[in-house]
């Protein structure tokens, strides 16, 4: 059968509904990382089929979803002047501390 | 448990897990069919969840039945007359529409028993429940969504949707009807009669048909006869491709 056409899907020509990234807790207190994207036709069906896709197997606590066109990105022209990570500029980076014995290092 | 109620109980054991059996098998037709990736994982993910409780049901008959058959011996050495699922969840998947329909009035319908079995006497039977539970109020949710998806989308998905709602009603008044095997079982805290869930099951199922702006069917003539192991032809085709590999190769293990 072909795909449902329903209301909230987007128009002009387009059989695919609306894309939305993934977001999952691995834990309490853990953060929500990216765990990939869906398409799904509204927020709720979103949610089930990134519960369906991402979280069958115990690996998430809490889902969020998010429409991917919200999303602001950098794009890769940015590379030089917005990420240039200022190397020559040894005050920006930590590194001159000793770290007390019993700290975790990351 | 005395003669009379184990009998009693292994019959009503046979209900629940055929049930989800045949329902289960019906919505895995859809696997790698489904109108868009996500939706035939969710669909595959609502039949292996029904075929789990099936699983544990059937094996619990099984032990209660005494006869040293296990779970696999009662889903594929069965013949039609001795299942005991009602039709409704043998009727054919026929578009996404009778599917969702199909599986929104069976889900809360479950919803509801599950829901008072958590609490029987039997304790293996309560565990069971209340893991199914778990997974039916995910059922319930996700049909749901769907019903009301296309019941209040286009044109085409309202018409469909309505008429798959017109064509499964004749098949739920089954649902309901308990007989002295559901009303001896209730009396002791085993089972749960179906009738009591009724009222519960048409309130909830009002709810989300007017939220859908669909129109609820009349009640008219009601199919019966699955609890008795009188069925469709329907499904004598889906048990002929289910039992086809158990049965030509009997006691094979992998």
């Amino acid at each position: 059968m072909t795909s449902p056409t329903i209301a909230t899907a987007p128009k002009g020509g387009e059989t695919q509904w609306p894309l939305w990234e993934v977001f999952t807790q691995e834990e309490a207190g853990a953060p929500h990382q990216h765990a990939g994207s869906v398409h799904a036709a509204d927020a709720e069906l979103a949610l089930q089929n990134a519960r369906d896709v991402y979280a069958r197997r115990n690996e998430a606590i809490s889902i969020w979803v998010v429409p991917s066109v919200t999303i602001i990105a950098s794009t890769p022209e940015d590379v030089g002047p917005f990420f240039d990570p200022a190397n020559d500029k040894a005050y920006r980076h930590p590194q001159f501390f000793k770290t007390p014995r019993g700290v975790r290092v990351f | 448990m005395d003669e009379q109620t184990s009998r009693d109980f292994f019959e009503y054991l046979l209900r629940l897990g055929d049930d989800r059996l045949i329902l289960g098998h019906r919505v895995s037709e859809w696997c790698g069919h489904g109108p868009i990736l996500e939706e035939d994982i969710a669909l595959s993910n609502i039949a292996l969840d029904l075929l789990g409780q099936a699983n544990l049901l059937l094996q619990l008959a099984g032990q209660v039945e005494g006869q040293g058959r296990d779970q696999d011996a009662l889903a594929y050495f069965r013949e039609a007359t001795q299942f005991r699922n009602a039709i409704l969840c043998e009727t054919p998947n026929g578009d996404f529409g009778d599917t969702i329909v199909r599986q929104f009035l069976y889900s809360v319908y479950a919803l509801l028993v599950l829901d008072q079995l958590q609490r029987c006497r039997h304790e293996a039977l309560a565990g069971i429940a209340a893991k199914a539970y778990k997974e039916a109020r995910y059922h319930v949710r996700h049909s749901g969504e769907w019903l009301i998806k296309l019941g209040d989308g286009t044109e085409e998905s309202h018409r469909r949707v309505q008429a798959a709602l017109d064509k499964a009603w004749s098949y739920t008044g089954e649902l309901f009807v308990g007989d002295d095997i559901e009303r001896r079982l209730a009396a002791q805290g085993l089972a749960v009669d179906p009738a009591s869930v009724r009222e519960g099951w048409l309130a909830q199922v009002k709810d989300v048909v007017a939220i859908a702006t669909l129109t609820l069917p009349a009640d008219g003539y009601m199919q019966r006869g699955g609890r008795t192991g009188r069925h469709t032809e329907h499904l004598g085709h889906l048990l002929a491709e289910m039992q086809i590999v158990a049965r030509s190769f009997p006691g094979a293990s992998w």
